[in-house]
């Protein structure tokens, strides 16, 4: 019980973290890439394999984090996709 | 000399007072777009895939870290510096090694395909060059390897530049017939870069292991997009973005092409630049892990664009094979639409008419050319390049966009009219005056 509660935590931090990318593809991809993936091992049951999803999401989530900071750092104009919404 | 350099600043501080201030947006908010009564603002979409693609985030996670605190000198053997940099140099070889399935010693990291090319195809044919005289090549090939292939006419080897068929695929019968005891290498591109035309490459590493002569192929377009093998495919040269493959066993010798440390295994000196090196192997390792996942996202797009374009215009010809294709890449011929007035109404779509090495030209690409391509339709196609980082809205945007201009354009085309009122335009005499 104690890994789906830490699962979803790092599921919500995920998203979370990768809505604050201010360029559209970079926060679009890493918002379909983290859905994918956790429907994608919804049914993994061996605990080694899960605790290693586990440990290369939060490298993710790291990642994620640190890019958004530097992707702010050198924002651009929005999209003209952006735009229009 | 401080002072100097003082006032100096002064004095540009007070030319271009804007430089100093804090860089928050790279921006581009003074172009407004006026095209036929659409007035828009904002950057452009993105669909030139093939020119270069945007950096994957997790890449330059990877790179960071050396371009700022781990700066030593990857070949400097006598302190902590050159050894950190030297074991990340030496990861990214094993990642990109593994992306093809070679050993880490048969990689090489050079400044790009270009030069990849030019080492392969410069270096082997020169090597070999006291026994054998004899290149093979095709026509569809990336600007710099038939370059190469011109070069080494002028130093007297004779190279045969195979024709590709309508659908830019070679003939493999062409290929063998071709082939002579005099010949030291065959050079064919895995992946199409202007078409997206996929070569039979396991075929021809085949042809060319039985006719014991080396095989070189340009697999820049290819790599970490499809799977590649070069034991399976009997690859003995490939050149990747920023790497060479070169075989160790059988060996294939090379003549070098720059002088200097001898770094590299002596064929590509100079030093190598670390940073971009870990951007390489992380790159490789990510697209090896997302391949499947990828290919499936940009085929879905592809796929999308081409319905909604095929749908509502007619007279679209797709260039190249349909099958043997990488879907990433897609090639759209508007008859009676001129390819540079759609390229510029579509301002805020970035796309190419074709390789962006020759973009700057308005001549007609020489490898829709060589697939047979008129040349009213070589000069009104269209190279849409879709990646990791599109969007299905960018996809559906562009469509839409691509449809309401095509139609517009027609619509002013007296050519166009001839054609709806059922004049075969092929017929007409057109006279000069």
């Amino acid at each position: 019980m104690n890994t789906r509660l830490q699962i979803i935590a790092l599921y919500k931090s995920l998203i979370r973290e990768s809505k604050k990318f201010s360029s559209y593809n970079y926060r679009n991809y890493a918002l379909r890439r983290i859905r994918d993936s956790f429907s994608e091992n919804k049914y993994i049951t061996d605990p080694t394999k899960i605790n290693e999803q586990i440990l290369g999401g939060q490298r993710n989530l790291e990642i994620i984090k640190r890019q958004v900071l530097v992707g702010n750092l050198y924002q651009t104009d929005k999209l003209v996709i952006e735009m229009k919404k | 000399m401080y002072r100097h350099i003082n006032k100096l600043r002064a004095y540009n501080s007070a030319l271009f007072p804007k430089k100093c201030e804090v860089l928050t947006t790279l921006t581009n908010s003074q172009t407004k777009y006026n095209i036929k009564d659409q007035v828009f603002d904002g950057r452009p979409l993105y669909l030139d895939a093939q020119a270069t693609t945007p950096l994957d985030p997790r890449v330059l996670d990877a790179m960071l870290p050396y371009l700022t605190s781990f700066y030593g000198n990857p070949h400097s053997r006598t302190h902590a510096y050159g050894w950190e940099s030297e074991e990340a140099v030496e990861k990214a070889r094993a990642q990109v090694a593994d992306i093809i399935g070679a050993d880490p010693k048969e990689i090489i990291f050079t400044s790009g395909a270009t030069e990849s090319n030019n080492v392969s195809v410069k270096g082997v044919a020169r090597f070999y060059g006291a026994k054998k005289k004899h290149v093979i090549t095709t026509q569809t090939e990336h600007k710099c390897v038939l370059d190469s292939c011109r070069a080494l006419e002028g130093e007297g080897f004779k190279v045969t530049y195979l024709p590709v068929a309508e659908n830019g695929i070679i003939s493999l019968e062409d290929l063998e017939r071709t082939i002579t005891p005099e010949t030291s290498l065959v050079s064919i591109m895995a992946v199409n870069n202007e078409i997206g035309v996929k070569q039979p490459i396991a075929e021809i590493g085949r042809i060319c292991k039985a006719k014991k002569v080396f095989f070189h192929t340009d697999a820049a377009q290819a790599v970490g997009k499809i799977p590649l093998d070069v034991n399976a495919m009997n690859i003995d040269l490939m050149s990747i973005i920023g790497a060479l493959y070169v075989r160790r066993r059988p060996r294939v010798r090379l003549e070098a092409l720059q002088s200097g440390g001898g770094q590299e295994r002596g064929l590509r000196s100079g030093t190598v630049p670390t940073p971009l090196t870990v951007g390489m192997g992380t790159a490789c390792e990510i697209s090896m892990n997302e391949m499947e996942y990828d290919y499936k996202w940009i085929d879905k797009l592809s796929k999308r664009l081409m319905d909604q374009i095929f749908d509502k215009l007619p007279h679209i010809i797709r260039n190249g094979d349909p099958v043997q294709t990488y879907c990433g890449c897609i090639n759209l011929s508007f008859a009676y639409v001129e390819g540079e007035s759609l390229l510029m109404a579509l301002k805020d779509v970035a796309l190419s008419s074709g390789s962006a090495c020759t973009s700057a030209s308005l001549e007609p690409s020489y490898v829709l050319r060589a697939i047979g391509a008129d040349e009213d339709l070589a000069h009104s196609s269209i190279r849409f390049g879709i990646g990791r980082f599109t969007t299905i809205e960018e996809v559906d945007y562009t469509a839409q966009k691509c449809i309401y201009h095509v139609t517009r354009l027609r619509e002013m085309s007296p050519l166009w009219e001839m054609v709806q009122d059922g004049v075969d335009l092929k017929t007409i005499q057109w006279s000069q005056h």
